[in-house]
């Protein structure tokens, strides 16, 4: 076994070598039926190799089944999709679908395949591989996490073609995000995964263990090894669809090294020491370990401004009648008054929180939506500074009172004490509740932070419902509210402080359900961001969830990878992995 | 007579610290919880006795600390205003072993200024008063399982020595799975099922009589063993024959000959447990924000950001050298003494 295994990696490291010749590739392509997409970036130059480091072994290799981020970290250099979203613009751009048309009533799409395009392992793509992809996708035998997303007005997309290289959508209604909804479905070989498919073992499919000439897409770089617990090696894709302005076909690397290293410090460290060139998402403290010696190092580290994600604090909402949790239920009094959750978003020192928990790289938040994600966040939102005078003024309304000793007790005579629970894992958010608990100590609250195992707190928050408050940050996908539907949603799985209603328990969380369902068809994105910037206001007069600081996104890499483009986008740093290159010493 | 004067000289030694961590309201300068969210990460403060001019004050003085601009966390002395260190002054108040409240503190600076004799941490809180008060906690933690631990040893270990048979077989393969039980993971199980409204510090006690409670295998073999020799002797077997109930045989007879392995056991076992303090918090099942302890503070360091910028944060470690070294000593003293009376 692992003789034939040596044997075939042999042979397929002898045809890497043979494409990676440098004459076959400075040569410009003249295939005159391939046509190709033209890229526009800084023209490189080809050769090294690219180390970067992943917190987790990939789970699989799948597209169909993945859901972890080193998976899809991996998979994504691997594939591609039809219409895709330029994480830099934020727009979208023409991938293996050269051009498409929509119909008039917004219902029918019609996508024109590029023509003569290859996978991975040379075998030429038509429209029945992009057939066979969305019927897996569509497949709910197959469970694919994407499946939601083409679901439109209840019913599934129907994908049909016109001939070898036009394909159709159509859709039930018509669908908010327009093109956007294809980024994010990776175009498969029919000729690998039909026989898994029709055997019913398409879940099992494509795992690290699978000999890589089994694994093809259509993405930059295709499997060459896997060693487990330590690296995968990526190689050139040399059927890759993407040529520069000299007409060099992408990408310019000839591998792409992701080495397995499990925690943030250990990656800070390979990083420092120049194990690996590209290094994302780190905290404010480790990015100002290394900033420090960037000079020395040789590598450049750079802070790209607030990301996607915001982190809030929220209390417990549910109905808890059903439940046997009485201690809980007398805390909800609180919890559901309004004027005792603006109090508490009053009394949170959220400059503090910049300042102490992110080194003033976050920003203060005040809305769900990220100030980094500039096409939809609402910039008419109040931002109030932090008060305690309003504070305790709308406590004393609500019929709070305190106790000689200051300390704040309701109107029934009660103390006011609770729980903050974190993800113990994260030590931001748990540095976040305890300042929260000393600014709500200000106000005579008692709050005690319980740092718990992450799958424990969500346990908690989404099955068993026992928990008082919680501090917890969720990023949004692409940056569209459609990404953020089941958040939103009263019915939704992910609407922390009350998950998943039969009905909407409060008029406002109804007009958010009407408005989220109104954006999700509305054609034109001023329509849609009118839409949403309502939403905004709801949540942040409700204040369902109390929104604290979004942070920035740190990213670093040693110096002269060029093209090197961070986004605030997923994935950071690896979204235009084909246009990197090493600059000549 | 040396090695009493010697025993004396630990013991008064380990009494001091224990009564320093003890008053630590009347030593720290600051409350433990306190924040300075202008100050996180400043630095030890250096006590100066030279001024600018170069000329001596027998009482030392301070520069405040001021950030640099730019930076959050480099600080640089403001050299145009000094505070001089005051000693028994009012600050915070807090309460001494929960009996009696007052405010009166070792040493302190006139505000604004603030004297960090070990700098602050993340929150710009006090180390150097958080190392005193978080003694408390620790301390507490060690003696209390250590003396759980000992307290059923001696009863299972001396039933177990003294009537042998059945009741010894079961209690010492008993004690086997004792020893073999993986007790974090037990540990990590019951802070899952606690409810959330317990608070930090009674979650906390309640872990440390769990691991007190389950550590009693260890003192009881050493028990067992020293009664089943005991149980033997003449004078044991004479008494015996006088009609001596077990009762007395046990108080008056045996049990005093164990007293000396528990001594040492004690003092062996005290700076174990303060160390699974330690563990726990690693683990993050140690006590909560904002109550310090010499395991939380010490868990701070294992992320790397704070070994390469903030060094002072290891001073705290430091707190633990006296307490171990103390007792290591204690235990060697008192093991040679016993062996003395024993011979």
């Amino acid at each position: 076994m692992t003789n034939c295994l040596l044997r075939d990696l042999a042979a397929l490291l002898a045809a890497a070598a043979l494409w990676a010749s440098p004459e076959s590739l400075q040569k410009p392509v003249e295939k005159p039926r391939e046509e190709l997409l033209l890229n526009n970036a800084e023209i490189g130059r080809y050769g090294g190799q690219l180390v970067v480091s992943l917190r987790s072994e990939p789970k699989t290799l799948n597209p169909v089944t993945m859901t972890d981020n080193p998976s899809k970290e991996v998979i994504w250099r691997m594939m591609a999709d039809l219409v895709h979203i330029n994480r830099f613009t934020q727009q979208t751009e023409p991938a293996l679908a050269k051009s498409w048309k929509v119909s008039p009533d917004g219902l029918r799409y019609t996508l024109k395949l590029r023509r003569g395009l290859r996978f991975s392992d040379g075998h030429p793509l038509d429209a029945d591989d992009v057939l066979f992809s969305f019927q897996l996708y569509l497949d709910e035998k197959v469970h694919a996490p994407q499946r939601d997303l083409l679901i439109v007005g209840g019913k599934p997309i129907v994908v049909g073609k016109l001939d070898s290289e036009t394909l159709v959508f159509e859709l039930a209604q018509p669908y908010g995000v327009g093109d956007r909804l294809f980024d994010g479905f990776a175009i498969l070989p029919r000729h690998l995964l039909q026989k898994a498919y029709s055997e019913g073992t398409l879940a099992q499919a494509w795992s690290l263990t699978t000999p890589p000439e089994q694994i093809a897409g259509l993405g930059p770089f295709r499997l060459k090894q896997y060693v487990p617990g330590q690296r995968l090696v990526l190689e050139r894709n040399p059927y890759y669809w993407k040529v520069d302005r000299k007409g060099n076909r992408l990408p310019y690397l000839d591998e792409l090294v992701f080495l397995i290293v499990p925690s943030e410090d250990a990656q800070v460290i390979r990083f420092q020491a120049g194990d690996t060139d590209v290094i994302s998402r780190l905290n404010a403290e480790n990015y100002a370990v290394l900033e420090r010696q960037q000079q020395a190092r040789g590598y450049t580290m750079s802070d790209i401004g607030p990301g996607l994600e915001y982190n809030f604090l929220f209390f417990n909402l549910n109905d808890l009648t059903a439940r046997s949790l009485p201690q809980i239920a007398r805390k909800q009094a609180w919890f559901r008054q309004l004027n005792f959750r603006q109090a508490v978003s009053a009394a949170i020192d959220r400059e503090g929180i910049v300042r102490l928990v992110y080194q003033g790289r976050a920003e203060a938040l005040w809305g769900q939506v990220s100030p980094g994600n500039k096409l939809w966040a609402n910039q008419a939102l109040p931002r109030p500074p932090r008060s305690l005078d309003r504070a305790r003024e709308l406590l004393r309304a609500a019929g709070f009172s305190w106790k000689a000793d200051g300390t704040l007790v309701d109107a029934g005579g009660d103390v006011v004490e609770f729980s903050i629970a974190s993800s113990a894992s994260n030590a931001e958010r748990t540095k976040m509740a305890a300042i929260i608990q000393d600014d709500l100590k200000q106000l005579g609250m008692s709050v005690h932070v319980v740092p718990l195992e992450f799958r424990a707190l969500l346990a908690r928050i989404l099955d068993s419902r026992d928990y008082e408050a919680c501090v917890l940050g969720l990023a949004s996908g692409d940056g569209d509210p459609n990404g953020d539907m089941n958040v939103w949603l009263s019915s939704g799985p992910q609407h922390l402080w009350n998950p998943g209603q039969a009905q909407p328990a409060t008029p406002w969380e109804a007009e958010i359900d009407r408005l989220m369902q109104a954006q999700l068809t509305a054609r034109k994105y001023s329509e849609r961001k009118r839409l949403y910037d309502r939403v905004q206001q709801i949540v942040a007069e409700n204040q369902p969830m109390i929104f604290l600081v979004s942070p920035h996104l740190l990213v670093g890499a040693k110096n002269g990878l060029g093209n090197f483009r961070p986004a605030v986008l997923d994935h950071y740093t690896l979204w235009n992995v084909e246009e990197l290159f090493w600059r000549g010493k | 007579m040396r090695q009493r004067k010697k025993l004396a000289l630990i013991i008064s030694l380990l009494a001091g610290l224990h009564a320093v961590v003890l008053g630590a309201g009347f030593f720290a300068p600051y409350d433990a919880a306190a924040q300075n969210r202008e100050l996180p990460f400043t630095p030890p403060m250096r006590l100066h006795f030279l001024d600018e001019r170069g000329n001596f004050h027998l009482r030392p003085f301070v520069y405040p600390g001021v950030p640099r601009t730019g930076s959050y966390t480099g600080y640089q002395e403001d050299r145009s205003r000094a505070f001089p260190v005051r000693f028994f002054v009012s600050g915070a108040p807090y309460s001494v072993a929960g009996l009696f409240r007052a405010r009166l503190h070792l040493f302190g600076a006139d505000p604004p200024a603030e004297v960090f004799l070990f700098g602050t941490d993340g929150f710009g809180r006090d180390l150097f008063s958080r190392m005193l008060y978080g003694g408390q906690i620790s301390l507490l933690a060690g003696l209390l399982a250590a003396g759980l631990s000992l307290a059923l040893g001696l009863v299972l270990g001396a039933v177990a020595g003294f009537y042998g048979g059945w009741a010894d077989e079961t209690l010492m393969r008993g004690a086997e799975l004792f020893l073999v039980l993986p007790w974090l993971y037990l540990l990590f199980a019951i802070r899952a099922f606690l409810p959330l409204q317990i608070g930090p510090e009674q979650a906390f006690l309640l872990l440390i009589v769990v691991i007190g409670l389950i550590g009693w295998a260890r003192p009881a073999r050493l028990v067992r063993g020293v009664v089943l020799s005991a149980r033997e002797r003449d004078y044991v077997r004479a008494a015996k024959g006088f009609g001596a109930t077990d009762t007395y045989l046990l108080r008056r007879h045996v049990l005093p000959q164990t007293f000396g392995v528990l001594l040492t056991q004690g003092a062996i076992l005290v700076p174990q447990y303060i160390l699974a303090e330690v563990t726990l918090s690693f683990l993050g099942l140690g006590v909560g924000e904002p109550v310090p302890s010499w395991g939380n503070m010490l868990a701070s360091l294992q992320q790397y950001y704070v070994l390469a910028s903030y060094w002072w944060m290891f001073l705290p470690g430091f707190a633990l050298v006296p307490f171990f070294l103390g007792y290591s000593a204690l235990a060697n003293a008192l093991h040679e003494r016993v062996k003395a009376v024993l011979i």
